[in-house]
């Protein structure tokens, strides 16, 4: 069988990145009455795919922080203000569990398919 | 002889009703002061029955077992410190000290925390390192500074006395005396130290207070210009958060050593300000001897320690006024003291 030329595989792993890329969804999650929040309702787990984008927006009059010691992703937003949003991307699959290190009540799982 | 038509004689009286009656309102209502705002009721006064969990309900047996234990000196290794040394009902149910001392006499680093309202925390210690009453209440026997007694051991101990076995019987007939039974005679007793109502929570429900028009405006500082609101929130004035809040003198790492994030470097958890003019020292140091030097310290907004501030701490700029207030209303939540019998413990025989 012949080999498919350096071109062709540089050409696929383009397209299988772009392809990554536009399917990547954003998704927010809101940060209200110290808790983790989406359309109002109290949210414990959510479930999004390898490549997707959490934005975590403070909606309350006070600081607020997000962390993750988890295998999967490790971060540490530091600790913002309402009104203000940071993001993370998840780029490995399994079991994230996402904290608020300045309310530790505030807990949401993120599964990555 | 001059006299008022009929009709203007009825106007007269009527004008004269309703300016009494007004009068009569603007000086009730300036001898009610300054009301509270709608949602502060809600906000601040206690929610409903004090928290348990369904494996460990309040029985006046498991109180009273808890009451006995928690009185009882043996629970320590030298037999000579109880969980009450530290932990005072005549001291706001802390210790009056800047920092707590321990198993012999050694000053230990951080201040006895009062355990009135513990029930409704969500985290126990002043770095929130156990979520539960249970377990929390074994952490000060074992620990090494504090009541230095070997669990397995303080078992033997109990168990050797006759009155103690019939009481962990009676309350905990499953467990019996054990390691467990102890933490959770002593949580259930804990649950049962809770603040009753002062003169501010009087005030939120209508009746009659001695809640001062000064205590009245510091509340409204405390909500606003002094933000102090932002961490002592709710009915216990506690967010179950942990902040630093840029103590000159601390060099504690706090909750950072049991979460390794950078926002909690030197922070610690938000105490409750309820009864808090009987708990003084302040803070996680006992670095105040007074509330007055509190409201100074937030007033300074605070300096940076370990690298960290809270960002909710900045210069507040308070006035003279603003800040007596201030100090009137945290007077105001003191309440009525619990009516506690110290209890007669079980002999060794």
């Amino acid at each position: 069988m012949k080999t498919p030329s350096p071109i062709i595989i540089t050409t696929a792993f383009i397209i299988s990145c772009f392809s990554t890329v536009i399917n990547s969804a954003e998704i927010t999650v809101d940060q209200q009455d110290k808790q983790f929040m989406q359309g109002g309702q109290l949210v414990e787990k959510i479930s999004i795919n390898v490549g997707d984008k959490v934005h975590f927006k403070n909606q309350d009059p006070w600081f607020h922080n997000v962390f993750s010691l988890s295998d999967i992703s490790t971060f540490d937003l530091g600790s913002y203000e309402k009104g203000k949003s940071k993001a993370v991307t998840f780029d490995k699959a399994g079991i994230a569990e996402v904290e608020c290190a300045i309310h530790p009540s505030m807990f949401i799982e993120i599964e990555v398919k | 002889m001059f006299s008022l038509p009929k009709s203007h004689t009825k106007f007269s009286c009527v004008s004269f009703i309703l300016s009494y009656l007004l009068l009569s309102m603007l000086t009730l209502s300036a001898h009610a002061g300054m009301a509270p705002e709608p949602g502060d009721a809600k906000i601040f006064l206690r929610p409903g029955a004090i928290p348990q969990p369904s494996h460990n309900l309040n029985t006046p047996e498991r109180v009273q077992l808890g009451k006995m234990l928690f009185f009882d000196p043996r629970l320590s290794g030298s037999n000579w410190i109880s969980c009450g040394t530290c932990h005072n009902p005549a001291l706001g149910w802390s210790d009056g000290l800047k920092t707590a001392i321990g198993h012999n006499m050694k000053v230990l680093e951080r201040s006895t925390p009062t355990i009135i309202n513990t029930a409704y925390q969500r985290l126990q210690f002043w770095d929130g390192r156990e979520r539960k009453l249970e377990k929390q209440a074994l952490g000060p026997i074992v620990s090494p500074g504090e009541m230095a007694q070997d669990l397995d051991e303080l078992v033997k101990e109990l168990k050797a006395v006759p009155g103690y076995v019939t009481l962990f019987n009676e309350a905990y007939p499953e467990d019996g005396v054990s390691k467990v039974a102890i933490g959770k005679a002593l949580s259930s007793f804990q649950r049962t130290i809770v603040s009753q109502d002062s003169d501010f929570d009087l005030w939120l429900k209508g009746q009659k207070s001695n809640m001062s028009e000064s205590a009245k405006r510091g509340f409204k500082t405390f909500k606003g210009k002094a933000r102090c609101v932002l961490c002592h929130n709710g009915f216990n004035f506690a967010d179950d958060g942990f902040h630093n809040i840029g103590l000159p003198g601390n060099h504690d790492e706090g909750r950072y050593a049991i979460k390794p994030i950078k926002v909690l470097k030197g922070a610690f958890k938000t105490p409750t300000l309820r009864n808090v003019a009987l708990t003084a020292p302040y803070m996680h140091n006992g670095e105040f001897s007074t509330l007055e030097e509190v409201i100074e310290h937030y007033n300074s907004g605070g300096t940076k320690n370990l690298g960290n501030l809270d960002p909710n701490m900045q210069p507040l700029k308070l006035s003279k006024k603003e800040k007596s207030d201030l100090l009137e209303f945290l007077l105001s939540l003191t309440s009525e003291p619990m009516k506690i019998s110290i209890p007669q413990l079980p002999v060794n025989h």
